[in-house]
């Protein structure tokens, strides 16, 4: 932190009085210490107490969990405490299949709705791209707008429309392409509509400003040269984009696995995923040991897509300096 | 990217729009239906609007909710904006990576955990659930999507500006409330709105680190969603959507305004020289 004055004074004139220098040097150092202590305490500890709590035995009190490591006792009460730390949440975790099983079909139902998302988000933010600069920004903050509104009332909102007598089947029943309703509504269809539905500005709004920043002369040139329009596109604007693909897709995917309203209100309780199973063992079985256990997993199975997604950040940071 | 719009490209975006606002529309249009199923039209009525100020739970929730996303929305704007001017004007130091780390990492962060982080937090600190625990985790995650949208400001920001203050004498606080604040102040506003809308319709975190005598509207309209689809529920989200649509819709107004009045300022300086 010692830098901080260093640099500030670099663009200052020798003139700078002992004083002014001193305060800078502390604001600086407090402007970096404030949001830094706040997001150690309220952001990183409370990860560590979850890894502790995940080692501890559950018991039936509040809070419902023996202490792992007590520190009143000091060092010697520290090592006995390590000896005693168990790893029987985890290895109940492996136990029961329903944990292996909810945490593979989080991974996979994220996955199938990411790619649909990235489907149905890329000719819109393509489309948004190449509309009249006068347009864009009209388009833009309509893509914004139902990301302002609440999740949970856009999901309510599907629920309406999905179920046996919604919306969607009188419509389809009214029009004649089906005769009797359409089981949508919890199924994992409902979900990855859900889902498409809810992170599709997500997906948009990165795709869009990686669309846009391109250079049109590069298709104009290879179709010059005789490339048709739609080869164009795969070895060119494609390519060119995919900052924006993978930047939407970690959007998507990343919150997509630990989800939980989606799948409880549209996908009933037949469907199975991990954000769910975490709710359901800490709300209704109050095992909050077993529950942190399950988040420790899922934060080790998501640490690969958020590095990615933090390098990705990185480098569209540096681009724009 | 400036080229030809396409048909395709037409029918894309308005097919892509139709599936972001049609669940909406129709959301709020049976809220004003005179019958009791959701999905059967009845005629026009206003009866679930009165119904709701009726109920006190409902009511009482909502305030809760408005308190919170004021406190917190404006804690978090602070936070924010030191955490985004250290992101852009503080490129060495001790333990960025780490920061870096941590600003970024709550944006992506599945709800549950965050949630239960926090809550395991309070519980170890002994801190009582409810309107502080709520206010507090709040602060924390809404605060990272302030220091994101500010920074991304603060990135295209000149300078030059502030470098001219100082060379005339300015000490670096003053020169920061009268030349950086206010060049930056829309995107500040914008995350002071994002900060305050993201509180307004959290519900997972808010389960976790809520206590009884704190229950926020999300929370309410959830426990009676699970219950079943009613039109007073379709009532309140209409409220609900009318205001966020409102505020934003009066902010872009405000933005584009001082966009205009800026441009314009900026020829007669041109003039002027």
């Amino acid at each position: 932190m010692a830098n901080v004055s260093a640099s500030a004074s670099a663009a200052l004139p020798a003139e700078k009085t002992f004083l002014s220098r001193l305060i800078s040097g502390f604001t600086g150092r407090l402007l970096i210490l404030v949001p830094y202590a706040w997001l150690l305490f309220f952001f990183l500890i409370p990860f560590v107490i979850v890894f502790k709590i995940s080692l501890s035995q559950s018991a039936i009190s509040m809070p419902p969990y023996a202490p792992a490591i007590d520190f009143s006792e000091g060092i010697s009460g520290l090592w006995a405490a390590l000896r005693e730390l168990s790893f029987d949440n985890y290895l109940w975790l492996t136990e029961d299949p329903l944990y292996f099983n909810a945490y593979i079909s989080s991974v996979v139902i994220a996955g199938i709705s990411t790619l649909l998302t990235l489907l149905v988000g890329y000719p819109i933010a393509y489309g948004m791209a190449r509309a009249p600069a006068s347009l864009r920004p009209t388009l833009l903050m309509l893509v914004i707008l139902p990301f302002w509104t609440s999740f949970l009332i856009r999901v309510y909102a599907w629920i309406g429309i999905l179920k046996p007598e919604g919306l969607l089947n009188q419509f389809l029943m009214g029009i004649g392409v089906i005769s009797s309703p359409l089981v949508i509504m919890n199924t994992y269809t409902a979900i990855f509509i859900g889902i498409v539905y809810s992170y599709l500005p997500f997906m948009v709004l990165p795709l869009y400003s990686s669309l846009e920043k391109m250079d049109n002369s590069l298709i104009e040139a290879a179709q010059d040269l005789g490339c048709p329009p739609i080869s164009a596109f795969w070895k060119i604007t494609f390519p060119l984009s995919l900052p924006g693909v993978i930047a939407g897709c970690l959007l998507v995917f990343i919150p997509a696995v630990g989800e939980f309203v989606i799948p409880d209100l549209l996908g009933g309780s037949q469907t199975l995923m991990i954000g769910r199973t975490l709710w359901n063992e800490f709300f209704a079985n109050r095992d909050w040991p077993v529950a942190s256990a399950v988040a420790i997993i899922l934060l080790l199975v998501l640490v690969i897509p958020i590095v990615l997604f933090q390098h990705a950040q990185a480098r569209a940071q540096e681009q724009d300096r | 990217m400036n080229a030809t719009w396409s048909r395709f490209n037409i029918v894309s975006i308005v097919l892509g729009f139709a599936f972001l606002y049609l669940p909406i529309v129709l959301l709020v249009v049976f809220s004003f239906n005179a019958s009791r199923l959701v999905t059967v039209w009845g005629g026009f009525s206003t009866q679930w609007y009165a119904a709701l100020f009726r109920n006190q739970g409902l009511m009482d929730a909502a305030w809760v909710t408005i308190r919170v996303a004021l406190v917190s929305a404006s804690a978090a704007t602070v936070l924010g904006t030191m955490a985004a001017l250290v992101l852009t004007r503080y490129t060495r130091f001790r333990g960025r990576v780490l920061f870096t780390g941590m600003v970024f990492a709550p944006l992506v962060m599945p709800e549950v955990i965050t949630g239960l982080s926090l809550l395991l937090l309070f519980v170890a600190v002994g801190l009582d659930r409810g309107f502080l625990t709520v206010t507090l985790a709040h602060i924390t995650f809404s605060m990272c999507f302030v220091a994101v949208v500010v920074q991304s400001r603060l990135i295209s920001f000149d300078r030059s500006l502030e470098e001219a203050a100082m060379d005339l004498g300015a000490p670096p606080v003053k020169t920061f409330f009268q030349i950086t604040l206010p060049v930056i102040a829309p995107a500040i506003i914008s995350g002071w709105m994002l900060a305050f809308t993201l509180s307004l319709d959290d519900l997972v975190i808010a389960s976790f680190a809520s206590g009884p005598g704190a229950t926020t509207l999300p929370m309410k309209i959830y426990s009676q969603v699970r219950l079943g689809v009613t039109p007073e529920i379709n009532a309140a989200c209409t409220i609900l959507i009318g205001i966020v649509s409102l505020g934003v819709i009066a902010a872009s107004i405000v933005n584009k305004r001082r966009e205009v009045q800026r441009r314009r300022d900026e020829q007669a300086a041109m003039r002027l020289d």
